[in-house]
């Protein structure tokens, strides 16, 4: 009987996706209230305070230097990965698109590779290339960086491929018909175009290197390039303070501005062409 | 003469976007072949007699397999290696089978019915995805702890099963990379169950079957593609997961997986080989699902393309 009535079922369902929600949002809450806690203790909640950011003189993230080095490292990390990546990424895109031929096809399950290899694969074969093969690179922050554009490149090279199909080839053909040269038209009429998808790119890569632990810790020497998760992972069970949710919590912060604005951006950018795309969605979902 | 025209700049063209992509090419060449060849070549390489440190063997032609059978045995032996990778099916499977029983209702909801809160909540889908995994996991250990909410709920409603949850057990680490991983498996599969024909549904319920019948003739094996890309995605990076064990239960050898074997043998000790070894072993189980996913991506890409 209650089975025919429409409605009802799509009820329980939303039960369950707002339990859901609950579920995968209410803990990381409940970590950030902890990082104002004005105790020490990491479970139990006792009045609010700035006391673990900046106010402590000594266990403070902003006085406790092995909590401030991770986030500086973290920050220039992800910063460095980002700005180098995603024009390799967006070149490789356009190139792959267009490129005819067995190597083009080749190059494509290549660059499709990095995307389902799981982490430790490549954290154990980058930790091995550098001890045994390219030994001359200094190993800690610059064998990071190599190591994290090496994992981005394939994420933004699948949301501006996304793109490209999406946006044809008519727009440049219309810009070289007019007398515009190939970079003209590529630089003039193509790259604006891709702006929300080199966007995208820009931050999913921002918060893939910010969320990396298996690469950064593989090629890690020690403190000097210890990353915030690295240093979530070795304090977290010892005997932490709520300082290290205060970390967590600014790392949050930093990816949730960058996402924002990079969203914010791309909404812009969308408004002024016309016409809005769920391809981004998409492609965003489908790298994950 | 006109022909001849043509062809040369299209030849041209050609190299051209080759040469675009050619920084990209090479990057991965260098970062990505290059090192996955070095694990085979310390694999099937020598182990310096007095430093006992990997001495890679690159050429193939002098391969030496003994080491990766040792390791192959050890992997077949169930009080060994085997126990490991036992384990590590086990909390997989686990961790998978709730990923699917929680994450296809949500899902479902969200693409299906959700009407006009459709953004919200793709929008709190995504969100866990900008939250640091390890921040996630730090929380459950605030969760968790002896003193933590999770025990407090426990007493304050009288239930058994108040106990240190941290000690090294398998729930915590079954339901720790469910956690970790449910975001990965609900997105693909909510942009499968979007795509899914109205139309077939609709037709189901005219011709008069119930909804529950529905529901499991047409719908749901209509979802299976978008399930199997789902649990693929999701668990190629839990085989490999050695962290979530690592932090949830400090590390315990009672709930070890492959991923913490791999790790021990690479860094904790000087028995690169057998690291390296696992790693490939890793790889080859894993091929079929890499395999399978690549070859649904690139036929979705031909799809976008044409």
């Amino acid at each position: 009987m209650s089975r025919n009535r429409p409605g009802q079922p799509a009820r329980g369902l939303a039960l369950v996706t707002w339990l859901y929600v609950l579920w995968s949002l209410l803990p990381v809450l409940i970590a950030i209230r902890i990082s104002f806690n004005s105790g020490k203790s990491r479970s139990t909640f006792q009045s609010p305070s700035w006391r673990w950011y900046f106010t402590d003189p000594l266990q403070s993230v902003w006085h406790d230097d092995s909590l401030r080095q991770p986030l500086r490292n973290s920050l220039k990390l992800a910063a460095l990965t980002m700005l180098i990546t995603v024009p390799i990424g967006v070149a490789m895109a356009i190139g792959l698109q267009r490129w005819r031929g067995k190597l083009s096809k080749a190059s494509n399950g290549l660059m499709l590779f990095p995307l389902v290899t799981p982490e430790i694969v490549m954290g154990v074969a980058l930790f091995l290339v550098f001890t045994q093969v390219y030994t001359s690179v200094p190993r800690g922050f610059t064998t990071q960086l190599l190591g994290h554009i090496t994992f981005s490149i394939s994420y933004v090279v699948v949301i501006v491929r996304g793109r490209l199909a999406a946006i044809g080839p008519q727009y440049e053909e219309a810009a070289r018909d007019l007398g515009a040269n190939r970079m003209q038209a590529m630089r003039l009429v193509l790259l604006p175009l891709l702006g929300p998808a080199i966007f995208a790119s820009l931050m999913v890569v921002f918060a893939g290197s910010i969320d990396d632990f298996v690469i950064s810790s593989f090629l890690s020497t020690g403190a000097s390039s210890e990353t915030v998760p690295m240093k979530i992972y070795s304090s977290g069970r010892a005997t932490a303070t709520p300082a290290l949710n205060a970390l967590a919590t600014i790392m949050l912060v930093f990816t949730l501005a960058a996402v924002g604005l990079a969203a914010l951006v791309m909404r812009r950018m969308r408004m002024r062409q016309g016409g809005g795309d769920d391809v981004q969605l998409g492609n965003m979902a489908a790298v994950g | 003469m006109a022909n001849a025209a043509g062809a040369a700049p299209g030849g041209h063209r050609n190299a051209f976007w080759g040469f675009l992509s050619l920084p990209g090419v090479a990057w991965l060449a260098a970062l990505f072949v290059v090192p996955f060849y070095a694990v085979a070549a310390v694999a099937f390489g020598k182990i310096d007699p007095i430093l006992r440190t990997a001495d890679p063997v690159w050429n193939p032609a002098q391969w030496d397999f003994s080491a990766m059978n040792r390791v192959i045995d050890r992997v077949l032996d169930p009080n060994d290696l085997g126990k490991t990778f036992l384990r590590t099916f086990a909390y997989v499977g686990g961790a998978l089978a709730l990923c699917c029983l929680i994450g296809y209702p949500v899902a479902y909801f969200v693409a299906r019915h959700a009407g006009p809160k459709r953004g919200l909540f793709l929008a709190l889908l995504v969100l866990p995805f900008w939250i640091s995994y390890l921040m996630r996991m730090l929380a459950w250990v605030n969760l968790l702890q002896p003193d933590g909410y999770v025990n407090r709920i426990i007493g304050w409603l009288h239930l058994p099963g108040e106990h240190n949850w941290l000690n090294g057990d398998w729930p915590a680490v079954v339901l720790g990379l469910t956690y970790g991983y449910i975001p990965f498996f609900i997105l693909p599969l909510y942009a499968a169950l979007e795509r899914l024909d109205k139309r077939l549904i609709e037709a189901g319920r005219d011709l008069g079957a119930s909804p529950s019948r529905v529901f499991r003739h047409v719908t749901l094996p209509l979802s299976v593609p978008g399930l199997l890309a789902a649990s693929v995605i999701t668990v190629l990076p839990m085989f490999g997961d050695y962290y979530t064990n690592g932090f949830l239960t400090s590390g315990s050898p009672r709930t070890e997986m492959i991923g913490n074997q791999i790790e021990f043998y690479l860094r904790g000790t000087s028995q690169p080989q057998t690291g390296a070894s696992l790693v490939l072993i890793l790889s080859a189980m894993l091929l079929v699902l890499m395999a399978y996913y690549l070859v649904v991506t690139v036929r979705a890409q031909r799809a976008v393309a044409t």
